[in-house]
């Protein structure tokens, strides 16, 4: 998609305040364009305390734009406002604010993250409007796995038998990428097998996230699209080469062209 | 109640109620290979409906050269998730027929999964059901367009491009394949530069296949 701004203007729109609209696409903008210039960062992390612009539902859209933005980044000045957008009474907000701390990769933001778990009742009732949870758990349980938070292994393991089954799901990624038990993988792999299409997208998503390459046949015969098969064999397939550290040398392992014998089949 | 003939299994399909009754009834009119279920099954395809689907593409790929013209014609312009299954099953069947059709998915389709079931399929075409005459000049426009297709933006589409040309290189060259083959050094150039590690994979993998 060719850019419809140039960097000076997206800048320019996120620090305006007259046109909330214009603030709003900017923030998107910047980090679709993944710009990482320090002025842009600043005024990302300026726009995570703005009051201005409201949702219907009482939210906050230009913290949620910004929040997300900022994880695309990498820049780590963001880390500690990020932190501060977890006790923000908007869910999207969290929900943005963890994702990004998670793309960050920074674990001073752990124990903050395992407050939200602990704040509130885990199975609390769902809270009115689009929002299923009181805590956007699954994020925060997905950020304590690849944070490597493996101190956290009993708070995070109690989420296996949440109410909500991606949050089930999301706890059971965690703690294949934490302790490489391949208990949790096959948690996921019995997931496949759910009745609801959404379910199993969100199984397979998982699964490609968590590098449990055993699954590569589960996945490629699960029912759901190929398109998602794909991405999540993809996501096995590059968990594999980080370890064969392919980049260096000229083969492929065996595990490596087993999961690419699946993905060939759903081509 | 028994249905065994085509036109009760057809009704079964039209008249299923559920997923999975539909996808019961798919997987028997797919099975009884029946050449007056084609164009059922090939409807089918445009359900959204993952199993039901693969069924369908499965019932027409077994009855092979038999369903390509239907499959031809009825290619459906509006549903990209259809015509995605379609060309998936054509693919499959590697039937020549299909071949300007391929070529035109692979460049033009808007759809991602068109376009890589495409350039998997321009390298699984059976070669000799074409006649000698015309067969080198089909091949160099297959190999042409796989090579244009592995700079798709899509990385899906650029790995299914390397698929492509490693099924089609030994029409060229018997493998071992010469290093300095047009195929070949196309391949290293991926291993090389793509900007997805899975691609570059597919292409290692590729190579290894081909020199071996």
């Amino acid at each position: 998609m060719p850019p419809d701004l140039t960097v000076e203007q997206a800048i320019a729109n996120l620090q305006q305040r007259d046109d909330l609209s214009l603030r709003y696409y900017a923030a998107w903008w910047l980090g679709k364009f993944r710009v990482t210039d320090p002025v842009a960062i600043d005024a990302l992390i300026e726009a995570l305390s703005d009051d201005q612009d409201r949702a219907p539902d009482g939210g906050f859209p230009l913290r949620r734009n910004a929040a997300r933005a900022l994880g695309k980044l990498g820049d780590r000045r963001a880390v500690s406002p990020l932190i501060d957008c977890l006790s923000c009474p908007d869910y999207y907000v969290r929900e943005a604010a963890a994702q990004a701390l998670e793309e960050l990769g920074d674990p001073t933001c752990i124990p903050h993250l395992v407050d939200l778990l602990k704040r509130e009742e885990v199975n609390s009732p769902p809270v009115a409007g689009k929002a299923t949870m009181t805590q956007p758990y699954d994020s925060i349980l997905e950020a304590l796995g690849t944070l490597g938070a493996i101190a956290e292994r009993e708070t995070i393991q109690a989420f296996l038998e949440h109410s909500v089954p991606r949050v089930q799901y999301a706890a059971a990624r965690a703690l294949y990428q934490l302790t490489q038990d391949s208990i949790y993988g096959e948690r996921l792999v019995a997931a496949l097998q759910g009745k609801d299409l959404q379910l199993r997208r969100a199984a397979l998503m998982d699964l490609g996230a968590s590098g449990y390459v055993a699954a590569a046949p589960a996945i490629a015969n699960a029912l759901a699209e190929n398109s998602l098969k794909l991405i999540a064999l993809k996501g096995l397939l590059e968990h594999q080469l980080q370890q064969d550290s392919m980049s260096d040398r000229p083969r492929v392992s065996g595990e490596a062209i087993a999961v690419m014998e699946w993905m060939d089949t759903l081509l | 109640m028994v249905i065994d003939t085509a036109y009760g299994l057809i009704q079964a399909v039209d008249q299923a109620d559920s997923p999975a009754k539909l996808l019961a009834a798919v997987h028997t009119l797919a099975q009884a290979k029946t050449e007056e279920g084609i164009p059922t099954l090939i409807k089918v395809l445009g359900y959204n409906n993952p199993g039901a689907a693969v069924a369908a593409v499965e019932g027409l790929v077994t009855m092979g050269a038999i369903a390509v013209p239907a499959l031809l014609e009825q290619i459906d312009g509006y549903n990209y998730g259809a015509r995605a299954w379609a060309i998936r099953a054509l693919a499959r069947i590697g039937d020549p027929r299909a071949l300007d059709m391929l070529a035109d998915a692979a460049q033009r389709d808007f759809s991602l999964s068109v376009r890589r079931a495409a350039a998997r399929g321009l390298g699984s075409i059976q070669w000799s059901l074409l006649h000698e005459d015309v067969r080198p000049h089909a091949q160099a426009q297959a190999l042409e367009i796989l090579l244009a297709v592995s700079q798709d933006p899509e990385w899906v589409v650029r790995y299914a491009s390397v698929a492509g040309l490693q099924a089609i290189a030994p029409e060229f060259a018997l493998p071992p394949l010469d290093p300095s083959h047009v195929i070949m050094a196309h391949l290293h150039q991926v291993a090389h530069q793509d900007a997805e590690p899975a691609v570059q994979a597919r292409a290692v993998w590729a190579i290894q296949h081909l020199s071996a």
